[in-house]
């Protein structure tokens, strides 16, 4: 598909009920398909009392239509979260009565909040940390780099097909199944990991480079790194996650990029903008709501982190993740269901920032 | 039967550890029902110690075995209950592992089955506490109970000094080697500390790995704590400890993770981001030369070459030169059968129930589950010993030497001071941090025992 047919196809955008709204329906083309047969010259709403929008059949039919998803998510998401508020200040251990005493649920204030914040649970602040560091190195290296390949894979470049496949393949992968094959990089023997594995070879084996003075000695070092499990474990591990990561990026810039007008391309070539100017004066700016969605991606994906933590070793130290210490707290056969839920409730606060900052963005550019 | 659960044992090489599924992380439940319709002709003996046959009634049993290997010798042990009852009706429901220990608290409170699988000592009695479970005093006022020492009675008896639980099986945690590898080196068998760490200086010298580990689920490494605080301070500390009676700040618990410190030179390195079964394999390999942890024998059994598994020995961790050497103390970890109090069918079932739990502590019963279990043993001193494979054999020697026996951390304390992001955490930080502040450290460990308030 050329450039121009590209845009061609994208700069006539196909509204389904378009051309029954305003009476045109025989000039529409023909591959619209059902949507021809669909008589909107006789809804309710086009015929002569105009004001009379709905009638009560469809007033009756929005409500459930509208009403029922936001029951599901009223009871099922706010109802939780106040529940998990609710737990938060007391030391339920999910089994006895709800109204206290004995094993039941007992108030105990901030307690748990307490806890947290002062260190008595070490655990807590070395999660924050990790998945700050996860936010960082998503946000600041993974995402720049599926920019890029976004950028590099919107250009003419002979077998596009099969780079757009190898870098979309992680993300049809479940985070499990990712979280396994990068065991099989990390183990930390050379006859079970591979990158261990490959460094052993080049540090005893590859004639040459063995014997050469520093470098072998190093190969052989580096061999010894047990990589999931070493202090900076957190470090591999949002690799791994950045792998998938960047091919979503990658992906979902494409997409925008494929909508991009090329006049403005063209513009900027004729007002003599090399590639670099083009894209960070020009197609950058143009793609701002493709970027909000990009950053508001990546701060749900590292906030959620969970998979690959929790595959690799449990979300033990020195893994831990503000998710795997929910899970290990609550439902595990440790029963400190109240603590977990305190914890649930920051993560909860912490992740509605991002959303609250995206819906205000997006909402305010539809206003204009 | 008893040549197919063998032979079942053999091949499969042992069940998966509950352990290893909980590595796995699997949330769901695997839960089957098995309606045993078919009486299937098992050990005489087995049925012999079954009783007397004037039994009817119906009973439940549940249980988290839920392997082919073990789920299959438990049903071999049901039906031998039942060719000896004919008037009995036997529903065993096989829960999947993981989800029965996350979910123990609900399962037990809401409609358990009659006779459930749990684990002994701090473990059970949390749960004794709860009320979910009947004392069974008169089944241990059998003659049920003359076949127990001592220690597997104090790890069966609730904190009010009722009896709760019948032992099941056990098995215990000493220090595996391959003996043709130390032929083959002159090495001899440590029996103190000092003797302990110079063969490790020397294993070193030779190329090989001193004592393996593979901490990436968390518990192998609580395994090491146990024991060399029960050398260093014995068994009345280690449990005092557990139960937060003695503090994890006193000077004696310091000494113990001084001693560790001094063993962790000969530890095989990046412990924290390797599985048991991997460090297992560097054992199988000839390239490690120790390790503590019976779980190595399932991976040796695992193994294509049955020459590996009569190639593995096993000997006591050696003395430190204190007072409580005498006491012989150990982890051996005992699973055994309770009597649910909340089953739906608790008062109709109750006879039926205890006449299966005095049959579960026989050691005919037994036996028919530890052959193809081949890592466990039978806790019932009247199992025949003759089926023993020699691993076995010898387990018992170990075991019956011991005056005391313990449960492993896990099982010996609050389970929310043990977990993932509790205990487990603090021993990866040691390990990867020996040479950390022990008090500052030590200090972190009791405080977060005190914030659980337990």
């Amino acid at each position: 598909m050329s450039r121009a047919d590209r845009s061609a196809a994208s700069a006539t955008p196909v509204q389904p009920g378009e051309s029954g709204l305003s009476g045109v329906a025989a000039k529409s083309p023909p591959s619209r398909g059902r949507f021809d047969r669909f008589p909107f010259n006789r809804l309710p709403f086009i015929g002569r009392q105009r004001w009379h929008l709905l009638t009560r059949r469809d007033k009756a039919v929005l409500a459930l239509m509208v009403g029922i998803p936001l029951a599901i998510d009223v009871v099922l998401i706010w109802g939780s979260l106040i529940v998990d508020l609710l737990w938060s200040f007391t030391d339920w251990r999910g089994v006895g009565d709800m109204t206290g005493g004995g094993l039941g649920h007992r108030f105990v204030g901030l307690t748990n909040y307490t806890q947290l914040f002062d260190g008595t649970y070490p655990f807590f602040w070395s999660a924050v940390l990790h998945n700050i560091f996860w936010l960082g190195f998503l946000m600041f290296v993974a995402t720049p780099i599926g920019i890029l390949l976004a950028v590099i894979l919107d250009g003419q470049i002979k077998g596009m097909a099969f780079y757009r496949t190898v870098f979309y393949v992680p993300v049809v992968l479940s985070l499990a199944l990712i979280g396994i094959i990068w065991q099989l990089q990390y183990a930390p023997d050379w006859n079970r990991g591979f990158i261990d594995g490959t460094l052993h070879f080049f540090g005893y084996d590859v004639p040459v480079v063995k014997d050469l003075p520093l470098v072998g000695q190093w190969f052989r070092d580096v061999s010894r790194t047990d990589w999931v499990g070493g202090p900076l474990a957190i470090v591999p591990t949002v690799i791994a996650a950045s792998w998938r990561h960047v091919g979503y990026i990658c992906i979902l810039y494409l997409a925008g990029l494929k909508s991009f007008d090329p006049a403005l391309r063209e513009a900027a070539a004729l007002d003599g903008a090399n590639a670099r100017q083009t894209f960070f004066r020009v197609v950058f700016p143009v793609m701002k709501p493709i970027n909000i969605v990009i950053v508001v991606i990546t701060t749900i994906e590292a906030l959620r982190a969970f998979d690959l933590a929790y595959i690799t070793n449990g979300g033990r130290s020195p893994l831990e993740l503000l998710s795997t210490l929910i899970t290990n707290n609550s439902i595990s056969e440790s029963d400190r269901i109240g603590f977990g839920a305190a914890i649930a409730v920051i993560l909860a606060v912490v992740s509605l920032v991002p959303i609250v900052g995206f819906l205000t963005v997006t909402t305010r550019g539809d206003e204009q | 039967m008893d040549d197919q659960a063998k032979r079942a044992g053999l091949l499969s090489g042992g069940p998966v550890t509950r352990r290893e599924v909980l590595k796995a992380g699997v949330i769901g439940v695997a839960g089957l029902t098995v309606l045993p319709t078919v009486l299937a002709a098992c050990s005489s003996a087995a049925t012999t110690a079954a009783g007397g046959g004037g039994l009817s009634g119906k009973l439940t049993v549940g249980n988290n075995l839920s392997d082919a290997v073990p789920k299959k010798a438990l049903q071999d042990v049901v039906n031998a209950f039942q060719t000896a009852n004919p008037g009995v009706t036997v529903t065993v429901n096989t829960i999947d592992h993981t989800t029965y220990q996350n979910q123990i608290s609900s399962y037990l409170g809401a409609t358990p089955e009659d006779v459930v699988a749990w684990f002994s000592g701090f473990r059970m009695r949390a749960f004794v506490a709860q009320n979910f479970f009947t004392p069974i005093d008169d089944v241990w006022a059998g003659p049920m109970g003359k076949l127990y020492t001592d220690a597997y009675k104090t790890a069966c008896t609730g904190s009010d000094g009722k009896m709760y639980m019948v032992p099941f099986d056990t098995y215990a945690w000493t220090v595996y080697y391959r003996p043709s590898v130390w032929t083959a080196k002159g090495y001899a068998i440590p029996t103190t500390l000092a003797d302990f760490k110079t063969l490790a200086a020397k294993m070193q010298t030779d190329g090989l790995v001193p004592i393996g580990l593979g901490d990436k689920d968390g518990w192998p490494a609580m395994g090491h704590f146990d024991i060399i605080n029960l050398r260093e301070n014995g068994y009345q500390y280690h449990v005092d400890l557990m139960a937060g009676k003695n503090k994890w700040t006193d000077a004696k618990t310091a000494q113990v993770f001084t001693v560790w410190k001094s063993l962790l030179p000969f530890y095989q390195t990046g412990a924290a981001g390797r599985l048991w079964q991997d460090a297992s394999a560097g054992l199988l390999a000839k390239t490690t030369g120790m390790m503590l942890q019976p779980q190595v024998a399932e991976s040796f059994a695992a193994s294509k070459d049955p020459a590996d598994l009569a190639d593995l020995d096993f000997f006591p961790w050696p003395n430190h030169g204190t007072q409580w050497d005498a006491e012989k103390a150990l982890d051996a970890p005992i699973d055994g059968y309770m009597l649910s109090a909340k089953s739906p069918n608790a008062a109709a079932d109750a006879t039926v129930a205890k006449a299966f739990l005095a049959f579960l502590g026989t050691g005919a019963a037994q036996l028919v589950y530890a052959k193809a279990e081949v890592t466990d043993i039978c806790p019932a001193n009247d199992a025949d010993q003759s089926q023993y494979t020699a691993l076995q054999k010898k387990q018992v020697t170990i075991i019956s030497a011991a005056q005391k026996l313990t449960q492993f951390m896990d099982r010996d304390t609050n389970p929310n001071f043990a977990g993932a992001n509790g205990m487990q955490g603090f021993l990866i930080d040691f390990l990867a941090n020996p040479d950390q502040d022990l008090t500052a450290y030590l200090a972190k460990i009791q405080k977060f025992w005190d914030s659980l308030g337990a």
